[in-house]
């Protein structure tokens, strides 16, 4: 076969060769291919000369037009060629890597293949030994399936621009003949509806049907397409085998066949060149021959066949061929591991293209084959370990994060949910007090605090991402911040751990413990590669969950700065070590802040309270004050809950455990397939309520609430959708959202003072009434001096004194301070020591 | 002798297996085992890993080890059974490859590793060491013989040699030499039908050479260059770590429980062999290093100093008092608790005086801290672990001493504890959680890694002002969460995992600790003895044995009891909250409801009864009221000084 030969160029140079046959199309050449060793090309100084030329004459040609040479490595073997005889092969060593001799060795032309192509009546009934694989039915199969598969229903985020209603895969062959790669990646999933029996036969003997896949992938291609080039022959890529795993239920069955299994990658090995051929040359007479590997061995010829010397053949390196491999470790994904074991782990091989797809840190989903090798037999110890090395041969990767980070919900996530499961949540979403009861469901050691949970419950649903990048405004923030603050032994810290639990991607930091480095995330060198390596941190992780802070107010300043832009962009920009970038961080934020004095003191204002600048806390979208209650009722209620955690049976508590189990998968269905719209109705009544809200403000002067807030009231409602599972908010979201929304203003925002809800205590960080009578004060200071007459300077103490006098209610020393600086800051008089000079 | 028996039976099961190879033979050799242990103590005549030293017990023979799991390797595929050719007369034999790590086959054969008939099975490895912190006397009350012989043999280390600890070593060999006569006759016997006799002389001779040069081998071998970190979850610890290779239910197992193996030795020096092997063609062959080094350093430790077992029975223990019945629920058991409880009251009186005595007069604090020593979590609600009683003992003389032998008292009632001297240098240069290392692929151990119910006593008074860096806010980070919560976040690089625990944490400390705690208790000395050292020392000494093993059992087994609160007491108990808190409602929270009820359950638990009663309540009332006007009274005496 012409294949044979075709395979000259080593494939250890692969990525050189990819260089220039993108160098083809583009005006510039961009590096000189450093094929050093294909024929007639010795040395590269001489080499490149030529190869410039070369790669500059398809540019004056249309591409596809018969008379254009191959690919460059056929270029530089100088044979014209297209059709399926006249693209390489390219050995798969995905599949055969850990090849057994009991097994027929297909791919390199063996004897099955020959006999099928020149006997077909008898090639009917030959299946390959071992297996009760038919290779020339399953090749007609295979290629019926690729002919006709059609799913209108199928909906994958790979399918853009694909005609639904089109055979799938053949316009995936046409994507091949535009884009060039050589790659078809087949969903095992379609193939079973198509024919059960071939996706049985793939899943079991993966090493026969993938390279009979290959010849009906590359047959139905060239026949469509002949004039096309490609580098090498199309390779199929089966994944998503329905015999998807967790890798702790892999057991010796699996040994052989097709899984997958999905995980984090955790360490890659660096890139090992693995001989495929070796290619000797006699040192006497300079016969050259070749010799395939096979299972890790060369068998070096001893006599020259052409002028019979002994010990004469010497491998010559650079001219025999290489692939490309790596060695990767897979660790198994924290959601699939049970409480109170470690995490197994498993060995990948990744061969050729697949080198260095996925980096340590990744969520991958890998298909490959599960191989076991006996540990290798030593001559020089009879006896041998009887335990084999387990591996995975990887032929498709499919990243999981890397979609996450597009904002589309995990498959895994929506894999999750069984029919029977979703049943039983949409019958739970129509009971008419089903908000009632997820917010009971919540953490029901912690103690009423209803409106709290509530809030909280309402936040794990969050609002509808929509998205704004075309007017220019971005991405409006869809997650809900709640800040909970209070008297210390309210429980914070155990809602907190309860809902850091609930979520699947949640992370809990203490403010105390947490530097803004912690929270964001930092370069590091990696000691290995000596590459700079960006480490996220704990907002980044909780990407599209919940990062609980404890102790918000023990956070220094420098990392608190940190979210501000978390918590209205939902992005993290960081600008490090040459790095620079913004990583997306749309995560919740629950915090949980202790005031400033040991005790909530009623008398101040929340600010006042916990210390908090405003432009945190309006970025907050419900304030809630956790207090101890003083109400003989509830204390009674109280210790009878408590008494019954003393001594309640093992059995209760594993009921609320289902409990939890249902309400985690209830919001996780609620987030990836819940996406509510407003209604006309429901728009009307927000409008309505921000309006009602700014009036309330307006009669004394003062603004009452701002376009936060009506964002905030959009984003409850559409959680409360959500939690009903409503495609359409509607009025009673509405109503929840302002109901919820005004009791946490009611808690946090009243101003002790007049007793008044007042939202600019949190806007502006002080009420209104309190910023009046600080301009008074000011007033009233500077009519003092005013009437003091044209003393150029006045004491301090004597001026203080002076006002305490006049003044009817009490002024501190704080009130006269700030009072001076407003009056400096109108340059009306500066304070020098104890002095005070008017200008 | 009984072991012999059980090793040639072994070998017996064997033999009848391999000639019939589809019987289901591996499940009787597990029950087989599981009758033969039952009978008379028959599990105190199977030498122990934990007692004896690997290189004095023979291989291939039943062993038993208790054992902490520390990390768990992946599962590990081999050859169940497979077949060997002999590539001259090409006669083929079946062979299983259960309980071995060694595929074995005489000098004329061949593994032929493509035959039809070869079966593989699956197993996993968990890295065990023995319990973290197992106090000393467990050893002594457990076998007299054995701690006899292990402190005669730590004598002869020392330079004035004398003639008995030899004379010990002697009987061992000769033991040995008995044992091995019989099951060589045996092996020989099996090398007929599987291996030849010849072979076996090979494993054995190496192993003989071992025992001449012991411990100290691994060092002086070439091969490995920095001393193996055995991964002992506390510094300090001996004894020997094993991988135990488990053929059923492991999924039943956690890391961090307790277990005691029974199972087949393997210290095949082949193994390490084809280790080096391995690691000399991974040179030249890429294809083989899949693992670094490193990982495999880890994995396939020499087996002279980390020993394979072969689990046949493998059971997870409750406790590992061996004062205690190893199962409550068992008929004779039950008798043995009724016997106890019926001098209950007076043991828990001489246990008061003795904590009194130790705790320099202190009664109310003794009462505390039998109600420490109790206490354990028995349930968790959502995240709330329900039952743990850290104890904050506050107001201890700042010299070491008293806090050091508060410990030794406490060590000699409990079976494992620890120490954790909280000085800056500690904090800060210690890892106190576990920790993934990647490039050797396993759990790094930390302070932290405990087995249940161990106790933990953290010295504040070691702390001196100054700075703790990053490792040591994370150290106090830790201290806190495995307080409050319960549970240890391991570190595992890329993302935290959770384990939770069940540890007594005790802290002395000289005023409030910075340590989180349930309840303070701060200490009252009655009297101050002129000399701290002998006073304490000399507690110890006085305390006869038998009494002192009442207490032992009297601490672990009421840890084991179940509680309940009857509704009429839980309405008495609602009606006190309620009128407490109209009274002071400033000064009773929640929180102390929380404490009270927990002082009433171990109160009542410690006085035998399973139930809370109005007295027992009243009687918790009024120590946490002691308690509380004891913390005012130290904060008046401070605002003075102050």
């Amino acid at each position: 076969l012409p294949a044979q030969d075709a395979r000259s160029p080593p494939s250890q140079k692969r990525r050189t060769d990819d260089s220039t046959s993108t160098g083809d199309l583009q005006p510039m050449p961009t590096s000189p291919p450093g094929d050093v060793q294909s024929p007639g090309a010795a040395d590269a100084l001489f080499s490149s000369p030529p190869q410039f030329r070369h790669s500059a004459i398809p540019l004056d040609f249309d591409i596809s037009s018969p008379l254009t040479y191959g690919t460059p490595s056929s270029r530089v073997e100088g044979t014209p060629r297209s059709g399926v005889r006249g693209t390489p092969v390219r050995q798969r060593p995905d599949l055969g890597s850990a090849r057994k001799a009991r097994q027929v060795d297909l791919h390199s032309d063996g004897p099955a293949e020959d006999i099928v192509a020149t006997d077909q009546s008898l090639g009917q009934r030959l299946v390959i030994w071992g297996t009760d694989v038919n290779v020339a039915s399953c090749k007609e199969k295979f290629q019926r399936f690729l002919q006709r598969f059609i799913d209108p229903l199928d909906k994958e985020d790979e399918d853009i621009g694909l005609d639904l209603n089109e055979p799938r895969y053949m316009q995936r062959l046409q994507e091949i003949n535009v884009v060039g790669e050589p790659f078809l990646n087949v969903n095992c999933d379609h193939l079973r509806s198509f024919d059960e029996n071939l996706y049985r036969q793939l899943i079991c003997y993966p090493q026969e049907v993938i390279p009979t896949f290959d010849m009906a992938a590359n047959e139905i291609f060239f026949d469509r397409y002949p004039d096309s080039i490609l580098e090498h022959q199309i390779q199929v890529r089966p994944y998503n085998a329905l015999k998807t795993r967790n890798m702790r239920s892999l057991n010796p069955e699996d040994i052989d066949q097709l899984i997958t299994i999905s995980g984090m990658v955790i360490r890659s090995s660096q890139l090992i060149p693995e001989m495929q051929e070796a290619f000797f040359k006699c040192q006497v007479c300079a016969y050259t021959t070749r010799v395939e590997i096979d299972r890790g061995r060369i068998a070096e010829p001893s006599v020259c066949k052409n002028c019979n010397t002994t010990h004469s053949m010497a491998l010559i390196h650079n001219r025999s061929m290489f692939s490309d491999k790596q060695m990767i470790k897979l660790q198994e994904s924290p959601e699939d591991m049970p409480a109170g074991q470690t995490p197994h782990t498993v060995a990948l091989f990744a061969h050729n293209d697949l080198v260095d797809k996925v980096q340590p840190g990744d969520r991958v989903n890998v298909t490959g084959i599960y191989r076991a090798v006996p540990i290798r037999v030593n001559p020089r110890v009879s006896s041998v370990k009887s335990v084999y090395k387990t591996h995975i041969d990887v032929i498709h990767y499919r990243k999981t994060d890397s979609k996450r980070l597009h904002g589309v919900d995990e498959e895994t996530e929506q894999k999750m949910f069984t029919e029977e499961r979703v049943k039983i949540l949409k019958e739970l979403s129509k009971k008419a007090d089903i908000y009632e009861r997820l917010s009971l469901a919540l953490a029901p050691s912690i103690y009423e605090h209803e409106e709290i949970k509530k809030g909280i419950l309402l936040q794990l649903f969050g609002g509808s991402r929509k998205d704004f990048t075309h007017t220019g405004r971005g991405n409006f923030r869809a997650e809900i911040n709640i800040l909970l603050c209070g008297d210390p032994g309210t429980s914070k810290s155990q809602l907190l751990q309860y809902v850091y639990n609930l979520v699947p991607r949640g992370q809990y930091t203490s403010g105390k413990g947490s530097s803004a480095v912690g929270l964001t995330a930092y370069v590091m060198k990696d000691p290995e590669t000596r590459q700079l390596v960006l480490q996220t941190g704990a907002l980044v992780l909780s990407d599209n969950g919940i990062c609980c802070i404890d102790e918000f107010d023990k956070m220094n300043e420098s990392t608190r700065s940190v979210l501000h832009e978390v918590m209205e962009q939902q992005t993290l920009s960081i600008a490090k070590a040459g790095i620079i970038c913004q990583l997306n961080a749309r995560t919740s934020i629950l915090a949980a802040a202790n005031p400033i004095e040991s005790q909530w003191n009623p008398k101040k204002t929340t600010i006042e309270n916990i210390q908090l600048p405003h432009t945190l806390l309006s970025r907050f979208d419900l304030i809630f004050l956790m207090l101890d209650p003083r109400d003989e009722a509830y204390d009674r209620r109280l210790a009878r809950h408590l008494v019954s955690l003393y001594y309640q049976s093992e059995e209760k508590l594993e009921e609320e455990y289902m409990d939890m189990a249902i309400l985690r998968d209830y919001i996780a269905y609620a987030r990836s397939y819940v996406n509510p719209r407003l209604s006309e109705e429901a728009s009307q009544a927000l409008i309505e309520a921000y309006v009602d809200m700014r009036k309330i403000g307006s009669g004394r002067g003062m603004v009452s609430a701002y376009p936060r807030q009506l964002e905030s009231l959009i984003r409850l409602a559409e959680a409360h959708a959500k939690v009903r599972f409503s495609e359409k908010v509607e009025t009673i979201d509405v109503e929840e959202a302002k109901r919820l929304h005004r009791e946490a203003l009611k808690q946090s925002a009243t101003d002790p003072r007049t007793g008044i809800v007042d939202i600019s205590i949190l806007t502006t960080g002080m009420s209104a009434t309190a910023r009046k009578r600080k301009e008074e004060l000011a007033q009233a200071l500077r009519k003092l001096i005013q009437s003091k007459g044209k003393a150029p300077s006045l004491k301090y103490q004597q001026l203080f004194d002076d006002l305490r006098a006049q003044s009817d209610t009490a002024v501190t020393k704080e009130m006269f301070e700030e009072a001076l600086r407003a009056l400096a800051d109108d340059d009306f008089l500066t304070v020098t020591g104890k002095t005070v000079r008017l200008l | 002798k009984r072991v012999i028996g059980a090793n040639t039976r072994v070998n017996v099961v064997f033999l009848v297996a391999q000639n019939v190879p589809n019987a289901d033979w591996e499940k009787k050799v597990t029950e087989y085992f599981k009758e033969k242990l039952k009978e008379n103590n028959a599990t105190n005549w199977v030498p122990s890993l934990n007692d004896v030293p690997v290189h004095y017990l023979k291989p291939n023979s039943l062993v038993k080890f208790r054992c902490m799991v520390q990390d768990m390797f992946d599962p590990e595929f081999y050859m169940g059974v497979y077949e060997t050719v002999d590539p001259n007369t090409s006669a083929r034999v079946l062979h299983f490859g259960k309980y071995r790590d060694v595929a074995e086959c005489g000098p004329q054969q061949e593994i032929d590793l493509n035959s039809s008939q070869t079966v593989t099975s699956e197993r996993q490895t968990f890295y065990c060491v023995p319990v973290p912190g197992e106090s000393a006397w467990p050893v002594i009350v457990l076998n007299p013989r054995f701690y006899a012989y292990i402190s005669a043999s730590q004598a002869r280390v020392s330079p004035s040699t004398s003639y008995t600890p030899s004379r010990h070593k002697r009987s061992y060999e000769e033991d040995e030499d008995m044992d091995l006569h019989p099951s060589k006759q045996k092996e020989q016997h099996m090398g007929n039908s599987c291996c030849s006799g010849g072979d076996i002389h090979g494993c054995v001779e190496p192993k003989r050479l071992e025992t001449e040069a012991p411990a100290g081998h691994h060092l002086i071998s070439p091969n490995c260059s920095p001393p193996l970190d055995l991964n002992f979850p506390l510094p300090g610890e001996k004894g020997p770590a094993c991988l135990v290779k488990v053929y059923e239910s492991w999924e039943s197992f956690k890391v961090n429980d307790v277990l005691e193996v029974y199972g087949v030795l393997s210290v095949d020096p082949v193994l390490s062999i084809v280790n080096n092997e391995e690691r000399d063609s991974s040179a030249l062959d890429p294809m083989e290093c899949m693992d670094t080094a490193e990982e495999q350093r880890v994995h396939s430790p020499p087996a002279s100093l980390v020993p394979r077992i072969h689990v046949i029975l493998a059971q997870k223990l409750q406790h590992i008092n061996p004062l205690l019945p190893p199962c409550l629920n068992e008929e004779e058991s039950k008798t043995f608790v009724s016997n106890f409880m019926s001098e209950l009251s007076t043991v828990r009186a001489e246990l008061l005086g003795f904590l009194t005595h130790a705790l320099l007069g202190d009664s109310l604090a003794a009462e505390y801290l039998i109600l420490h020593l109790i206490s354990t979590v028995y349930a968790r609600r959502d995240v709330l672990p329900l039952g743990k009683f850290t104890v904050n003992l506050s107001g201890c003389p700042r010299n070491s001493i008293f806090t050091e032998h508060i410990y030794h008292i406490i060590q000699q009632l409990v079976p494992a504890s620890f120490r954790l001297q909280m000085s800056i240098g500690n904090m800060n240069h210690s890892r106190f959680t576990p920790r993934k290392d990647y490039t050797a692929n396993r759990l790094v151990s930390g302070v932290l890694q405990l087995a249940s119910n161990t106790s933990l006593v953290i010295d504040e008074t070691q702390l001196e002002q100054g700075q703790l860096d990053t490792t040591g806010v994370h150290n106090v980070t830790a201290l806190g969460n495995l307080i409050t919560w319960q549970k240890v976040d391991y570190d595992f690089n890329y993302h935290r995992m959770e384990f939770p625990c069940n540890i007594n944490v005790l802290v002395t400390s000289e005023g409030r600790s910075l340590l989180p705690s349930d309840c303070q208790v701060h200490l009252q000395p009655q009297l101050i003895p002129p000399n701290m050292e002998e006073y304490m020392s000399s507690l110890l000494t006085a305390v006869l044995p038998s009494v002192l093993n009442k207490f032992r059992i009297y601490l672990s087994l009421l840890k084991l009891l179940d509680y309940s609160i009857s509704d009429e007491v839980t309405k008495a108990v609602e009606e006190d909250f309620v009128e407490m808190r109209k009274n002071d409602p400033e000064s009773i929270t929640a929180d102390d409801l929380h404490k009270t009820l927990l002082v009433a359950r171990f109160l009542s638990l410690s006085a035998g009864q399973t139930t809370l009663s109005r007295e027992r309540w009243l009687r918790a009332k009024q120590l946490e009221a002691l308690r509380k006007a004891r913390l005012q009274q130290q904060k008046c005496v401070n605002g003075n000084e102050l």
